[in-house]
């Protein structure tokens, strides 16, 4: 029976967040530190003809100004892309722009002053001599033999070709199908926005010749590599990154930004500490964006349901530098996923990496396995439409069956556990699915433009093995580290490589850790974020934290318990068979004889003084690096219903209910959190954000008077529920549940809003549902109807 | 100029330059850095404090502006213990990654001061001013409603 696994424990994390003691980066202040900020480009495509930043120099209380010539002279390298698939074209990607800028935002200079004020003041005075070049922003467009060519070394702009499949096999089978629904369609670009700015604070310590960086980053040990191996070329050993609290990522702070290259080397540079911290406004023109797909697409089915074939073409907009992980996202994490819940039989997808006079685009919550599952649900829900078949009906009949895993898909995915009746079963449950119904038929009688959306959707969390991921094209492995050490007074620190970021792994992990050991949760702390302290881990993205970095500390626990019933046996001499640890409360005792037992205490103190078998080292410390056999694959069963405005195209999310499986789960609370999250920003999607460009490549959507972020009263409470089907994948059973909710809501929103347009005749209008583009498809669907 | 500031029952006088942000007064003169900066245009409400018994974005104010006034961040919102907010938001998982966190709680106990009943619409409303990208809004509506009650309209 466990105490706290299961258990919707309160956060440990929460005290000092919710009384303002948060350590986030920009609240570091160091001696004599001096404060950054960067030129940016206002065009989105220019050569640079020249800076003269003397009258900044000039300024009182400037301290520096580099330029992206400076830097590359001291032999400052390229931010390296990080996932490299066969036949793709690279071009360097230097922190600061040398002779030319790429997109609005591209850092063109750096000062350092001693206040902030003062560096911004000193912007205003550096003279660029820019001449424009003509821009192109869509990613498509950008493989037109005529296009603007963002990079020399990239041929029509198109970065990689990403196949998997046959296709003229799937459109032999497309071709005998009954049925084939077609759909042209765009997955709009998003702009992450983790409510913290990234920040950076660099400190050169020229006594020690050793660099410490501060950041705020989802994986320090990632960082410290790529400024190792890639741009700044100090040591590791001699280079320590530090991620404090961090203040949100989704994704957005895997990456390597030329800011902790810019920041670092100038505080070498000037022999002082320097800090960075974004403007919000900044962060729209820096941040890597998500999304940004152009696809075609079209599924086979029979005239009884039965899925037959799916062939997909996309082109995803990279931007105008390959970020760090971008040229996976469309690639391994996206057309591996395209089988969904489903039996599909011929599964062909293909995807172009295209550059663009855009901000980068990379992983953002989900990263490929939403879009995935937007294409397929919005599909699936328009052949029920030409079928005339209920939507879970459809879905139900396709469903891959619980006897039938492990599942090979025709994607390369071994599907690990799953039960999707179940899932929408209890998915009808929960929304009340059959009253939903009645109530959206009455209003149609009414006159109103009320409407349903389903999905049922898949995601691959917790990647895995490395090997398969590193033949894939990824320069770096997913295994996870995760060390307990026993203090000698019986206090435990647990050293992970993930890193939080709003998830609670100071909680869940010691939830886990006090199961497994018997101790209890205030006894444990858990140290994370800091590559002095921790041994290099991965970090935390892609759902991964809990089923590889919880189970690699789940077994340093269980290596604890072995060696503690050794010296317990030792000390009782008693056979170390004959010894039970008993989980409840740490202590070891000689099966049978409860009286003959030491306690956790006794044995940590044994291991410090040496009173342990001879051919034992002394100490309790364990590590382990597990490497997971398989992913994860959480599903999802979500249904919402939503009221279209006639007059404005306004929509009302009036109901939204999610049920999920994620295996088993540590702590009900943060998953529900996880969920509630991910759901309303997967509404955001589907209704409100949207990253827009204009044909010359500014970003018309650059603060959040422009950007709609979904706001407390664009939401309903949703209703959530859960089935627990264990995965095989991991012995913690643990599925991700950080993306789900927002792979799922984006579907399920858009089919409800085509639902609700359905008796007008709609039958796919662009996400995101804005009230103007309701407003037009209603009134285009009214002219074509007269 | 010389300004002479409240915060949180201590009083400061200190020379700003006029341009200065209060939060960056804070912040950066002060050291009190609780009240986080989330955006650069009021939009975010990350930085919200109480001035003079008022809930203010502080980026929106000047230093200059708050000569003389009486203002609580979220440093001073409970002296050593908890507000019934600062509990509810813990009991009810209303922070994740905890950045938006102080701005939402100062905006919160402005709402419902003088409404222990205040409603769910009630709340979203007055919650429009602060995003949060974690949490999805629903456990901060709980929060609220929890702190509401036990405030009795204080």
């Amino acid at each position: 029976m466990s105490k706290y696994m299961g258990k919707a424990v309160k956060r440990v994390e929460d005290p000092r967040f919710i009384q303002g003691r948060g350590k986030y980066v920009a609240n570091l202040k160091l001696a004599n530190m001096g404060h950054a900020a960067i030129k940016r480009s206002p065009f989105a495509h220019a050569k640079i003809n020249g800076v003269d930043a003397s009258a900044a120099k000039a300024l009182d209380g400037v301290i520096a100004v580099y330029t992206g010539q400076d830097l590359q002279a001291a032999g400052v390298g390229s931010l390296p892309c990080g996932f490299n698939p066969p036949g793709i074209v690279t071009a360097p990607h230097m922190p600061l722009a040398v002779d030319k800028v790429r997109h609005v935002g591209d850092g063109v200079a750096v000062v350092i002053a001693n206040d902030i004020y003062t560096a911004y003041d000193a912007l205003d005075l550096i003279e660029v001599d820019y001449e424009p070049l003509p821009a192109v922003v869509d990613a498509k467009k950008a493989t037109a033999a005529d296009a603007p060519q963002v990079h020399d070394e990239i041929p029509n702009n198109t970065s990689f070709h990403w196949p998997l499949g046959e296709s003229d096999t799937v459109m032999g089978a497309m071709n005998e199908s009954d049925h084939v629904v077609e759909l042209d369609f765009i997955n709009q670009r998003l702009i992450p926005n983790a409510m913290e700015p990234r920040a950076c604070v660099a400190e050169w310590n020229a006594f020690t010749e050793e660099m410490t960086v501060w950041t705020s980053s989802q994986n320090p040990h990632l960082i410290r590599l790529l400024m190792s191996m890639a741009t700044l070329g100090i040591p590791e050993n001699r280079l320590r990154v530090i991620s404090p609290d961090v203040g949100g990522g989704f994704g957005s702070k895997i990456f390597h930004y030329p800011e902790e290259v810019i920041v670092p080397w100038c505080s070498k540079q000037l022999g002082q500490p320097v800090k960075w911290v974004s403007t919000r406004s900044e962060a729209f023109v820096t941040d890597a964006h998500g999304r940004d797909h152009v696809t075609t697409a079209k599924l086979g089915v029979n005239n009884d349901g039965t899925f037959t074939a799916l062939h997909v073409q996309t082109w995803a907009n990279m931007g105008a530098y390959l970020s760090t992980f971008a040229p996976m996202i469309p690639t391994a994490l996206y057309i591996t996923l395209f089988s969904g819940l489903y039996k599909i039989p011929h599964i062909f997808g293909e995807s172009w990496g295209t550059m663009t006079n855009t901000v980068p685009v990379d992983a953002y919550r989900g990263a490929g396995r939403p879009e995935a599952s937007y294409l397929l649900e919005r599909l699936i829900d328009i052949a029920a439409r030409d079928l005339n078949m209920d939507p879970i009906e459809l879905r139900r009949k396709n469903f891959i069956q619980p006897d039938e895993f492990p599942y090979q898909t025709p994607v390369a995915m071994v599907y690990d556990s799953g039960d999707y009746d179940q899932l929408f079963d209890k998915a009808m449950e929960v929304s009340g699915y059959n009253e939903m119904i009645e109530e959206r038929d009455r209003a149609r009688q009414e006159g109103r433009l009320v409407g349903i959306g389903v999905s049922g959707c898949i995601e691959a969390s917790g990647a895995g093995p490395s090997k398969v991921v590193t033949s894939l094209g990824a320069g770096v492995g997913l295994w996870e580290h995760g060390l307990v050490r026993v203090h000698p007074t019986g206090k435990i620190s647990v050293l992970t490589g993930t890193h939080a970021h709003g998830q609670g792994h100071e909680t869940t992990f010691a939830q886990l850790v006090a199961d497994e050991l018997g101790v209890p949760m205030d006894d444990i702390e858990i140290v994370h974020g800091d590559t002095s302290k921790t041994p290099f881990g991965l970090g935390t993205y892609a759902s991964r934290s809990a089923a590889v970095g919880g189970t690699a500390i789940m077994k340093s626990c269980e290596k604890i318990r072995e060696k503690m019933k050794a010296i317990a046996a030792y000390q009782l001499e008693a056979a170390v068979e004959d010894m039970v640890y008993d989980q409840e409360n740490g202590t070891i005792h000689v099966q049978g004889s409860p009286d003959r037992s030491k306690t956790f205490v006794d044995i940590s103190v044994a291991a410090l003084m040496g009173h342990i078998p001879d051919d034992m080292e002394p100490s309790l410390e364990e590590a382990t690096f597990f490497d997971p056999p398989n992913f994860t694959f959480p599903n999802s069963a979500h249904i919402a219903m939503v009221e279209v405005d006639k007059e404005s195209g306004e929509i009302s999310l009036l109901k939204y209910a999610a049920v999920d499986d994620v295996g088993n789960v540590i702590n009900p609370m943060i998953v529900e959190g996880q969920l509630q999250g991910g759901i309303v920003q997967g509404v955001g999607q589907a209704l409100l954000e949207h990253g827009i460009y204009d044909e010359d490549g500014q970003l018309l959507t650059g603060t959040f008077l422009d950007y709609a972020m979904p706001r407390a009263d664009d939401v309903p409470m949703s209703a959530l529920g859960r089935i627990e089907i264990p995965s095989p994948s991991n012995p913690l059973g643990v599925k991700g549940a950080g993306e789900m909710g927002t792979i799922a809501g984006t579907p399920t929103v858009a089919n409800a809003v085509m639902d609700a347009l359905h008796p007008l005749g709609v039958r796919h209008v662009d996400i995101p549902h804005t009230a103007a583009a309701i407003h037009g498809a209603i009134q285009s669907a009214s002219v074509s109807a007269d | 100029m010389q300004i002479t500031i409240t915060v949180n029952g201590t009083t400061h006088t200190r020379d700003v330059e006029p341009r200065t942000l209060l939060v960056d007064f804070l912040r950066d003169h002060l050291g009190l850095t609780g009240t986080n900066i989330g955006c650069d245009t009021s939009q975010c409400g990350a930085c919200t404090i109480h001035m003079d018994s008022q809930s203010v974005k502080s980026c929106t104010v000047l230093a200059v502006q708050a000569d003389g006034a009486d203002l609580t961040t979220i440093e001073g919102l409970a002296n050593g213990s908890l507000h019934p907010m600062q509990q509810a938001f813990w009991d009810n998982h209303g922070l994740q990654c905890g950045y938006c966190t102080p701005g939402m709680i100062m905006s919160a106990t402005k709402l419902v001061e003088g409404n222990p009943g205040i409603s769910e619409a009630e709340i979203r409303h007055g919650l429009e001013g602060n995003i949060c990208r974690c949490t999805g809004y629903q456990n901060i509506v709980k929060a609220v409603q929890q702190a509401a009650g036990e405030m009795g309209g204080d």
